[in-house]
């Protein structure tokens, strides 16, 4: 098919995004903070679609926070990548898809740089092997676990039991969309949409019943900036780029956050709770917070899974103003019964 | 030609990250750690490709390059496909490996970091792990985070989590054999020599200032005494 125009610019930020068999490797934050959204993510593909998503316990971290924090070496980071793409090719499988956006991040920076610098490449080979005696294909599909959603969005949508509408009014929710700063902006040709008109969540947004909000900083990053949230000292960093993203979407009167990173949902949970400590002062409406999800558990809530069942009471701010909007039925008091 | 502007361009991410820099100052522009703190990576970018070596020392030894994110936003909007982002990488690891980054407050803090994110690598194959995520250290996690802390696996059990299990599942206890395998590229791959250098220039520095190790590193995650930020 010949594109022109604006259709030939959009064209160029499509992913052919497969089906089936799937390497899956999990997420250190998205373990630590939303541990159900992986089992939700999981649930829907395994046992309600019945697609081939395989795990091995021998998989471990990327290392991709260490390395952004500048605390590994490269050549250290790559031969741990190395090592995951061992196991897969062990394992049998050619598709590799990651939980989180920093290590999406981290595979694609490595595959682009052996692309570049094939010495590199041959470097990391000599050195896993020296460190594992493992040896590795490169996967001929790299996805990030929210690419896999997109696909499936229809599907999803088909099986809803809730959609993404204010039940009262018959409005879609006003939904703001954040996506990971290291999903699309270090390569924009690796995610659906690019960088600057990102799609992968506004796709799953539409196919749900909501609507999309734009407003100025919609791109700003969410401010974790790994050493300036994960030293102490330097938190205001963190804070002060939330603050500046709840500054500019409070105009456009939110009823949700749909974010795709692990890390993103967190910051812009808590210091919500943090500026409401500090300064008093709340985003969403009746002086309580706008609710923030991982595309995991809006897909769960759409396709009818129990709030508590999908860890939404492990969140600072409260999630109840969505769920009453959507017309979600869900038992108050089971929220912290353990 | 200076000296070290050529051990910068040893590493892949510099070659990648700097082209002709016009200084037009987009990545500035758009770059969430230029409006917090005194940044400016137009300017860094306009140092380095200047190639002058005492200016690229005091780079080195300076507290800017440690106020990146590294959210990496400066390499979308780029006009000419420099990438501000990974030139600060470049220039951390060098100032790690030349021992300059104990001339800086912000530097500093890669003792810290190195403690609590290589420490959760070699110990449990994980970046963060839930049982050194202390409350105490984020009280930003709110009341949830202190009834989670409170109710760890309880709430890890709730929610489907097989921590510190055997088998696959979310944190689920990663083989011995994993970690040594771990340790091992850690050790080929210059990691460990790299941690070991930053403790043996930490812990000088500690006795310098009079710290005991453990309230060094109380003090360089807690405090800052330099005005770092924009006002």
């Amino acid at each position: 098919m010949i594109f022109n125009g604006k259709q030939r610019i959009w064209s160029e930020y499509q992913k052919e995004i497969p089906d089936d068999h799937y390497f899956y490797v999990r997420s250190c934050i998205r373990q630590n903070f939303f541990p159900a959204s992986e089992k939700t993510f999981l649930d829907i593909v395994q046992n309600r679609l019945g697609l081939d998503f395989f795990e091995t316990e021998h998989h471990t971290t990327c290392g991709g926070i260490a390395y952004h924090s500048d605390s590994i070496p490269q050549e250290t980071l790559m031969t741990i990548v190395a090592r995951q793409f061992a196991l897969m090719t062990d394992a049998g499988y050619k598709n590799y898809v990651a939980s989180c956006i920093t290590s999406f991040g981290i595979y694609t920076e490595t595959l682009e740089t052996w692309r570049h610098y094939p010495e590199l490449e041959t470097k990391v080979r000599e050195s896993l092997w020296k460190a594992t005696k493992r040896e590795f294909n490169k996967p001929e599909y790299l996805a990030h676990a929210s690419d896999v959603i997109y696909k499936l969005r229809d599907r999803i949508a088909t099986a809803s039991v809730n959609r993404l509408v204010n039940k009262k009014t018959g409005e879609p929710l006003k939904v703001v969309e954040h996506i990971g700063c290291h999903y699309s902006k270090m390569f924009p040709s690796k995610g659906v949409g690019g960088a600057e008109y990102p799609y992968v969540l506004t796709g799953m947004i539409e196919a749900w019943g909501g609507e999309i909000i734009d407003y100025p900083e919609r791109r700003h990053c969410c401010g974790f900036g790994f050493r300036q949230y994960l030293v102490k000292a330097n938190r205001g960093y963190s804070l002060s780029n939330t603050h500046k993203k709840f500054e500019s979407m409070k105009p456009f009167k939110p009823d949700m956050i749909i974010t795709n990173c692990p890390g993103c949902p967190y910051f812009l949970d808590r210091w919500q709770y943090v500026i409401s400590e500090m300064e008093g002062k709340t985003y969403g409406e009746n002086s309580q917070g706008i609710p923030v999800f991982t595309y995991e558990e809006v897909a769960g809530l759409v396709l009818g899974y129990d709030p508590w069942d999908l860890g939404l009471q492990i969140h600072q701010t409260g999630v109840e103003p969505l769920l009453d909007k959507m017309g979600i039925i869900y038992n108050k008091a089971d929220k912290y019964k353990l | 030609m200076g000296k070290l502007f050529d051990k910068l361009m040893e590493d892949y991410r510099f070659k990648e990250g700097l082209n002709a820099c016009i200084n037009c100052g987009t990545c500035t522009a758009i770059c969430p750690a230029a409006e917090f703190y005194k940044y400016d990576p137009r300017s860094i970018t306009n140092t380095v490709q200047n190639k002058d070596d005492a200016e690229i020392e005091a780079l080195l030894k300076s507290e800017t390059i440690w106020y990146c994110g590294e959210c990496m936003s400066c390499i979308t909007r780029c006009p000419r496909n420099n990438a501000p982002g990974l030139i600060i990488m470049a220039l951390r690891n060098l100032s790690q490996e030349l021992g300059f980054f104990i001339d800086a407050e912000k530097g500093r803090q890669q003792y810290v970091l190195n403690k609590v994110l290589c420490g959760n690598i070699l110990n449990f194959g994980y970046c963060v792990y839930p049982r050194t995520f202390l409350y105490k250290d984020h009280p930003e996690s709110g009341t949830t985070g202190k009834w989670i802390e409170d109710n760890l696996e309880a709430i890890h059990n709730r929610l489907g989590s097989n921590l510190d299990g055997s088998g696959v599942g979310i944190l689920r206890k990663i083989p011995q054999e994993d970690l040594d395998e771990l340790k091992t590229i850690f050790d080929v791959t210059g990691a460990t020599a790299r941690l070991d250098l930053i403790e043996k220039l930490s812990l000088k520095k500690a006795d310098e200032l009079g710290f005991t190790q453990e309230e060094y590193i109380e003090h360089i995650f807690t405090i800052t005494e330099i005005d770092h930020y924009q006002h």
